[in-house]
């Protein structure tokens, strides 16, 4: 595991833009963090990645979201599955060609591939915020390396 | 004599399952519509694959009951309107099939409509439009400003950037632990309070129509949790007036900006938001000093339903748009 302090919103989106550039097809990316840590806020320099054009909002009321960019983007949040155990074709998602970013990820745990880079976004005060990486997969582990150094 | 044009729609983007047919677009024949409202409550929102299941148990019962309601005969309907999105795309698929399968069986073009189209055309229902027309159109899913030139156009001059109004009202009434849906409860809330709290007000760059909820949610919950720490109580009605105050001036400044920029003719307000008082009272009060007519239709046509879409299929069908039986659920459809 290993932790980055940003200090504003842009320092943020720069390291999930960097982030992004390393990213391929079928990779998973998990967010946690309370309500307004700044999920959203962290896909959108995800996107900016990705090349993605179109302004991202949130995905709260239709839980997905998709993006074309220089890869596809799949933005889900998945809150309100906290009480449903069924697959809603996941799978699709995970394994598709695009990246796929899942925000409230522990509410899923069951249907998340083994191998995925969890991200979760602690406040500090204002728009400081401490971003804690934990890698699954000498995959993820080489990103999260190259992605501090 | 013009021959009627008869449109039955179909809608099931979210949590209501609903049929309506629609004469020339303005007379409603029958309108039904069955709310999943209660067996979402407990989740505190629409569980996507609960609102499928109810979508197929309701749809030949709510069909059954819309023909019920009316003389109108499956003879006389010209066309059939779907949904075809935005919303939850194992939501939308339920009515898409199933408009599918009647434009089959009864050999009846089809039509698939954007949902804000729809709820755009909510308000033809009441009153007939005149162009140029400004839309605000809030809801949980959904915070835009459409400009109208003429029937059928759509151009999107502003929308939100992150959180859609209705969603930053659940929210924040999730913080407040308010049931599901937050907004009514805040709207309420909001009456009895009083703005003692300073939040943000989200205007963005100089003369752009966007909306962004986000950093006030932020700064609502940021405001609870530091009174939490200091041990001082923050009281929830004067919460939820301070947040909706925030949120109601900037959809109001912004609809009125737009509404004097663009020389409209007509505001119309569209959206399960609109029935928010707090919201309606502001516009009302904005727009009565103007000589631009505002128009907030009926609560019931507010909130989802077939009629709107039966009307917006209407203008669709009239202007020759017709879909395939290969019509597809979007769930990220965008208005065009």
């Amino acid at each position: 595991m290993v932790q980055i302090q940003t200090n504003t919103v842009e320092e943020t989106q720069l390291i999930a833009e960097k982030l992004a550039t390393m990213l391929k097809p079928g990779d998973v990316i998990t967010l946690e963090g309370e309500l307004g840590a700044g999920k959203t806020t962290f896909t959108k320099g995800l996107a900016k990645g990705l090349g993605i054009k179109r302004n991202i909002s949130s995905p709260t009321f239709t839980i997905i979201k998709e993006y074309e960019g220089r890869l596809p983007l799949y933005h889900m949040d998945v809150y309100r599955l906290e009480h449903s155990d069924e697959d809603i074709g996941f799978d699709e998602y995970f394994h598709g060609n695009g990246v796929t970013v899942v925000e409230w990820a522990h509410f899923i745990e069951e249907f998340l591939p083994n191998e995925r880079l969890a991200i979760r976004i602690g406040y500090m005060d204002g728009d400081k915020r401490i971003l804690e990486f934990t890698a699954s997969g000498a995959y993820f582990e080489q990103i999260m390396n190259e992605l501090i150094s | 004599m013009k021959k009627d044009t008869i449109i039955l729609g179909i809608e099931t983007s979210c949590d209501e399952t609903a049929v309506s047919i629609v004469r020339n677009g303005t007379e409603i024949m029958t309108n039904v519509v069955a709310s999943q409202i209660e067996s979402h409550k407990r989740f505190g929102g629409v569980v996507p694959e609960i609102a499928s299941r109810h979508h197929v148990e309701q749809m030949t019962v709510v069909l059954e009951k819309a023909f019920e309601n009316t003389d109108i005969t499956w003879d006389e309907v010209d066309a059939i309107a779907v949904t075809e999105g935005p919303g939850l795309v194992g939501a939308l698929l339920v009515g898409v099939n199933s408009a599918k399968a009647l434009s089959f069986a009864k050999q009846k073009p089809l039509v698939g409509v954007h949902h804000i189209a729809g709820h755009i055309y909510a308000n033809r229902l009441e009153k007939e439009f005149e162009f140029p027309l400004l839309a605000l159109i809030v809801s949980g899913g959904h915070t835009e400003l459409v400009l109208m030139r003429e029937h059928g156009s759509y151009e999107l001059i502003g929308e939100t950037r992150d959180d859609a109004a209705g969603e930053a009202y659940d929210k924040v009434a999730r913080m407040l632990n308010l049931p599901y849906p937050g907004g009514p409860h805040i709207d309420q809330l909001a009456a009895i309070g009083e703005e003692t709290i300073a939040f943000p007000r989200a205007w963005l760059e100089e003369g752009s129509y966007d909306f962004s909820f986000s950093g006030l949610k932020s700064a609502v919950i940021n405001k609870i949790h530091n009174a939490k720490q200091r041990g001082e109580t923050l009281k929830n009605e004067d919460i939820a007036a301070s947040f909706q105050a925030s949120v109601v001036e900037v959809l109001t400044a912004k609809t009125l900006k737009a509404a004097k920029a663009y020389n409209v003719k007509q505001v119309i307000v569209a959206g399960g938001v609109a029935a928010n008082k707090g919201l309606r009272r502001e516009l009302e009060t904005v727009f009565s000093e103007t000589d631009i007519p505002l128009l907030i239709p009926d609560i019931k046509l507010c909130t989802d339903n077939a009629a709107m879409i039966a009307a917006a299929g209407t203008i669709a069908f009239e202007q020759g748009r017709r879909s395939g039986l290969d019509l597809n659920a979007n769930a990220s459809l965008q208005l065009k």
